[in-house]
């Protein structure tokens, strides 16, 4: 649809202009200010320059932090994007079945984040949790409490529990898009259900899969009151991710200065995350309205 | 095409590992904790609506769920105020930046909500807000607004223009157009764009744990504290994450044909 050039609609965008700068923009000034200052007592402020950045990237926190956080965000998409393919595919195409199937596979995203870490915990544990017993009766030695590995696990088990149903809808709503007579015509050629899906449902989902990827990715990367609750970051730091790490410093120390350095590179890093998905959006919107 | 038999058994699968854990939580709230930590049983064997009732009668647990309630409507009921107007004008008009303004929306839906803990307390803190239920309800616009003009913005280009245009012609202000008829023609979109500013606001507990510490507590809040301080009373707890699914089930069932569209930012 063909836009008019119009200055007066600055007016329609003002107040979204003054309620996310009141609540953005203030905030982010106070972070920037903290990352040049030392504070003594939270009521006193020095200057220090570029200080807090370089003691930052100097340390390992920060590092550790960040592989960590790359490492979970990795693997949930592995698992999560085919898995809500498969999902999206086997679901019924229509009828109540379908709508029972969309409301049940809704339920683990409408739960509140620290009720998921709660069901988890509950789960999980090997005293009182179906799953931890389950699994304790098999043979293995199951603590997420105590153990890295085990630790890992069941975070990445909860986000796919949590999240897998939200690319399954996405993709659920791309493959409705496509006209039947796209799956007659493969009938007729014979396809096989490989290609049917190589070219005709994939390409369908593109659009979808990318919004899916992305989302997904950003809201992995500030994950944080699922593993919080969960396990707290532990054991040690094993699934201590950025957020958390950032809070525990933030709320927990009070560094102002060194937290609100790592504020600011952690909001750059989404920053240039946010511009990519957005230029990738812009261009498969274009595409679609070309094709 | 040939008819996938594994299909149906991978539903089955899929839903069985997304209601499992459910139910071990719904299970663990009907019984009494000497059955959850000494017994392990599928099934309760005493059927105890104990642990709701002490969450019911007890003003520390259920004003959450009010000061939640009252939070999050206020929210929704801002973020729609503000994002209506704000949509209309991306969706219709071309303006001296509004490429850049639209980003910028966007990078704050993007923005971790752990690094505006700090500055949103010491904000709230100095203007008197802290513990009120309006300042979480303006903390959460920060991630609320850009989302309800995303969605709205999309709803709203499936309106065709020339609706507008004949109203002008007919002498409709801009003020009557917009209440009057466009608002309702998009009825769907705003409803939708409602749920998920509930739901975004509901779900969340950083900035609402931060932003209180009594007289605005929300629920979720409330139950973390209580894992941590008398720290074993797994039945309530249970309770309490039972009862703050419940809304968000009632609610998903009438806006199940839009989620996706809700979720791809109205881009589906």
């Amino acid at each position: 649809m063909e836009k008019t050039a119009n200055q007066r609609a600055w007016f329609l965008v003002l107040p979204v202009l003054l309620l996310v700068a009141f609540s953005s923009v203030i905030p982010m000034m106070t972070v920037v200010n903290y990352s040049f200052q030392d504070s003594f007592g939270g009521n006193e402020f020095f200057w220090v320059g570029l200080e807090w950045y370089r003691e930052l990237l100097r340390s390992e926190r920060l590092w550790d932090a960040l592989g960590r956080q790359l490492m979970f965000s990795s693997i949930i998409l592995l698992i999560e994007i085919p898995l809500g393919i498969l999902v999206a595919l086997c679901m019924p195409k229509k009828g109540w079945l379908a709508s029972l199937c969309l409301v049940l596979m809704a339920l683990p995203l409408l739960i509140p984040y620290n009720v998921v870490g709660t069901i988890w915990q509950v789960f999980a544990r090997s005293d009182i949790g179906l799953l931890g017993r389950f699994v304790t009766d098999l043979g293995f030695e199951y603590n997420y409490a105590q153990n890295a590995a085990d630790a890992w696990v069941t975070v990445v088990a909860m986000d796919v529990w949590h999240w897998t149903s939200l690319v399954a809808l996405l993709c659920y709503a791309g493959l409705r898009s496509i006209p039947d007579a796209y799956y007659q015509a493969a009938e007729i050629d014979q396809a096989s259900r490989w290609s049917v899906f190589r070219h005709i449902e994939l390409p369908k989902m593109r659009g979808v899969l990318i919004i899916a990827v992305l989302l997904r990715f950003m809201d992995s990367f500030m994950i944080y009151t699922e593993p919080f609750v969960l396990t707290g970051g532990g054991p040690g730091n094993a699934t201590t991710f950025l957020s958390i790490d950032l809070v525990k410093m933030a709320l927990g120390q009070f560094d102002l200065g060194p937290a609100a350095a790592f504020s600011l590179m952690y909001f750059l890093v989404i920053l240039l995350i946010s511009y990519v998905f957005y230029t990738v959006m812009i261009a498969s919107d274009k595409e679609e309205a070309q094709s | 095409m040939k008819k996938l038999r594994l299909s149906p058994i991978i539903m089955v699968a899929y839903l069985l590992f997304l209601l499992v854990p459910i139910y071990w939580l719904v299970i663990m709230s009907l019984k009494p904790n000497s059955e959850i930590l000494g017994a392990f049983t599928l099934f309760p064997q005493e059927l105890t609506f104990e642990n709701y009732r002490t969450i019911l009668t007890d003003p520390s647990w259920y004003m959450g769920f009010v000061n939640s309630f009252i939070y999050v409507t206020m929210n929704t009921i801002i973020s729609l105020c503000v994002a209506l107007p704000a949509a209309y004008a991306f969706s219709r008009y071309r303006f001296m930046g509004d490429n850049h303004l639209f980003f910028w929306l966007l990078t704050n839906r993007m923005a971790p909500p752990a690094v505006f803990a700090l500055p949103f307390f010491q904000l709230y803190s100095s203007v008197n807000l802290f513990d009120t239920h309006i300042a979480v309800a303006l903390a959460h616009c920060l991630f609320n607004v850009p989302l309800a003009v995303w969605i709205l913005e999309g709803f709203m280009r499936g309106v065709p223009r020339e609706i507008d245009e004949t109203a002008f012609i007919d002498g409709y202000g801009f003020t009557r157009f917009f209440t009057r008829i466009f608002v309702p023609m998009i009825a769907p979109g705003i409803g939708v764009a409602a749920f998920f500013c509930f739901m975004f606001s509901w779900v969340e507990l950083l900035l609402s744990r931060t932003l209180t510490s009594v007289d605005a507590k929300p629920i979720t809040a409330i139950m973390t504290r209580t894992v941590s301080a008398s720290g074993l009373d797994w039945g309530v707890l249970a309770a309490a994450g039972v009862l703050t699914i419940i809304p968000g089930a009632i609610v998903i069932y009438f806006v199940r044909g839009y989620i996706a569209k809700g979720f791809a930012l109205g881009r589906v």
